[in-house]
């Protein structure tokens, strides 16, 4: 589970912010210029919502937000660790 | 009576506490208190114990971990006895609430327990002199040092800075927007008053220079680069919701106002309330307060379900109470002619309150622009022909 393809749920959220723009996995989000200054916390709250997962401050790197590629690995390790928590 | 909906029993209680709180503690001295400036020490003593200062502080940091409408709630009734310590419980929230959101576990046992008892009052200092709607103007700097960081800068507007002992202050790291959170006895932080402002004149408000302010390694919080986008917008977030129900609180407070006087005065040998200008004041105050108290509400069930979607309610619930706290504000002034005007009616300070709330936490036209934006993107996206011309 925790190995699982997150994302078309992210693309699927991120194509509300971009109309007609076909958002690529690797593109950089940030360097679009279509995301305004609630972004991230939208972002924040989606992930955390979706997926089941705590953003930590130690998460606040622009390399785990910034293309739909970096945060499917953030979820995927967050997950990671959280399923580890719980089985320990 | 305001019509509710769906409060739960407990919110319910918790309204009718605080109201009666405001009532007795608030009320009778707010006018007092925007004449002098100030809010008097034995008030923060007692509002910081009976709990109030930790609402927004989660519960295993010994703070009361209000559901967001019950937060709301104790924001509503505050807004209607006085906007300053309502002020107080928005911006001491938002240093609160930033600490437990994008806190270490050191930052966060270290400042939560002192925030919840009110042992440490938390202000807001992101405003400059040449940074207010356009926070990427944020000029103030910070630079690393072998054991934390040395500040420097200006700071303007900052509520309750006379009295904080903390304040949760955003500079630029290697040109990196960033979080500090700021100790009142930091060497090289000055704090000067700010007297003779328009509205919310109990606010306490200071101007701050930094200059080779230093602070330790533990103040920075969050991460470099995340200061405005996550950790002032977490803040940021909070204090909009705040403000919105506190305007909802002083659009209600308006209407009460103006029914009470309504009622009494005479001209051209028939009470006010039965003249119909009059009642057309009356109603848009009614159903004013009414809608912006069903947005706040909106804003606050979409809140605790954590939903994305909760960010753009709370932008509609804080632009439609502001704007209506401030028409309400204008029309009581306007019911009660001259003695609005005076000092011996309230509706005065209600009005000079009213305009601060129009541009505080976002100006109306801030929220005008995210707004309409933001309707563009919640269109469906069909091709359905819309007529008209087409290029
Ligand atoms: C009583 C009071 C308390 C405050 N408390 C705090 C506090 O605790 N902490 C803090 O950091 N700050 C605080 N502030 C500052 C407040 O947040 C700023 O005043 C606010 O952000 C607006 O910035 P500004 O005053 O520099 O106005 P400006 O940004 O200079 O704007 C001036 C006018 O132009 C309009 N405008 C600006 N840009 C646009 C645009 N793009 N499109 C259309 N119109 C635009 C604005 O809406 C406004 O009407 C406080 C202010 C007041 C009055």
């Amino acid at each position: 589970m925790t190995t699982a393809d997150h994302k078309p749920q992210i693309l699927a959220f991120l194509a509300q912010f971009f109309g007609e723009h076909r958002l690529a996995e690797d593109e950089d989000i940030f360097a679009t210029g279509f995301v305004n200054s609630l972004f991230v916390m939208q972002l924040v709250l989606f992930v955390e919502g979706e997926f089941g997962i705590t953003v930590e401050d130690e998460d606040l790197e622009i390399g785990n937000f910034n293309t739909v590629l970096a945060l499917d690995a953030l979820v995927t390790r967050k997950r990671a660790v959280g399923a580890a928590d719980r089985s320990a | 009576m305001a019509i509710r909906v769906q409060l739960s029993p407990r919110q319910a209680e918790a309204r009718a506490e605080y109201e009666s709180f405001t009532r007795e503690a608030v009320v009778p001295y707010a006018d007092a208190w925007d004449r002098e400036e100030r809010i008097p020490e034995a008030f923060f003593k007692d509002f910081a114990a009976r709990g109030y200062l930790g609402a927004a502080v989660p519960p295993e940091y010994g703070g009361g971990g209000l559901d967001a409408v019950t937060f709301g709630l104790l924001n509503e009734e505050l807004g209607r006895g006085c906007s300053s310590v309502r002020s107080l419980v928005t911006v001491h929230g938002m240093a609160s609430y930033a600490v437990a959101r994008w806190g270490t576990r050191g930052q966060r046992e270290s400042w939560l327990p002192r925030l919840a008892t009110g042992e440490a009052i938390g202000a807001f200092a992101l405003t400059e002199p040449g940074a207010g709607s356009d926070v990427k103007a944020l000029a103030a700097t910070a630079r690393r040092t072998g054991d934390g960081y040395r500040l420097d800068g200006e700071k303007r507007w900052t509520t309750f800075g006379q009295r904080a002992d903390v304040y949760l202050l955003f500079a630029r790291l290697d040109g990196r927007e960033t979080a500090f959170l700021v100790p009142r006895d930091a060497p090289g932080l000055t704090v000067r008053p700010v007297t003779g402002i328009l509205g919310t004149r109990a606010s306490m408000l200071a101007e701050l220079s930094l200059d080779d302010c230093r602070v330790a390694e533990d103040a920075l919080l969050g991460r470099p680069g995340f200061g405005l986008a996550a950790v002032a917008a977490t803040a940021l977030e909070l204090g909009r919701y705040s403000v919105a129900w506190g305007c909802v609180g002083l659009a209600q407070a308006c209407l009460d106002a103006s029914l009470a006087y309504a009622e009494r005065r005479e001209t051209f040998g028939v009470r006010l309330r039965d003249h119909q200008l009059v009642q057309r004041m009356i109603a848009d105050m009614a159903t004013g307060t009414a809608a912006a108290r069903l947005l706040c509400q909106q804003a606050g069930w979409l809140r605790q379900a954590r939903s994305t979607e909760s960010l753009h309610a709370t932008w509609l619930a804080k632009y439609h109470a502001s704007t209506t706290a401030f028409r309400s504000a204008s029309d009581a002034v306007q019911v009660h002619g001259a003695h609005g005007c005076g000092g011996e009616y309230p509706v005065q300070r209600y009005l000079r309150d009213a305009k601060v709330m129009e541009i505080i936490e976002g100006s109306t036209e801030l929220q005008q622009a995210t707004i309409a934006e933001s309707a563009y993107h919640a269109r469906p996206q069909t091709t359905v022909p819309t007529g008209g011309p087409t290029a």
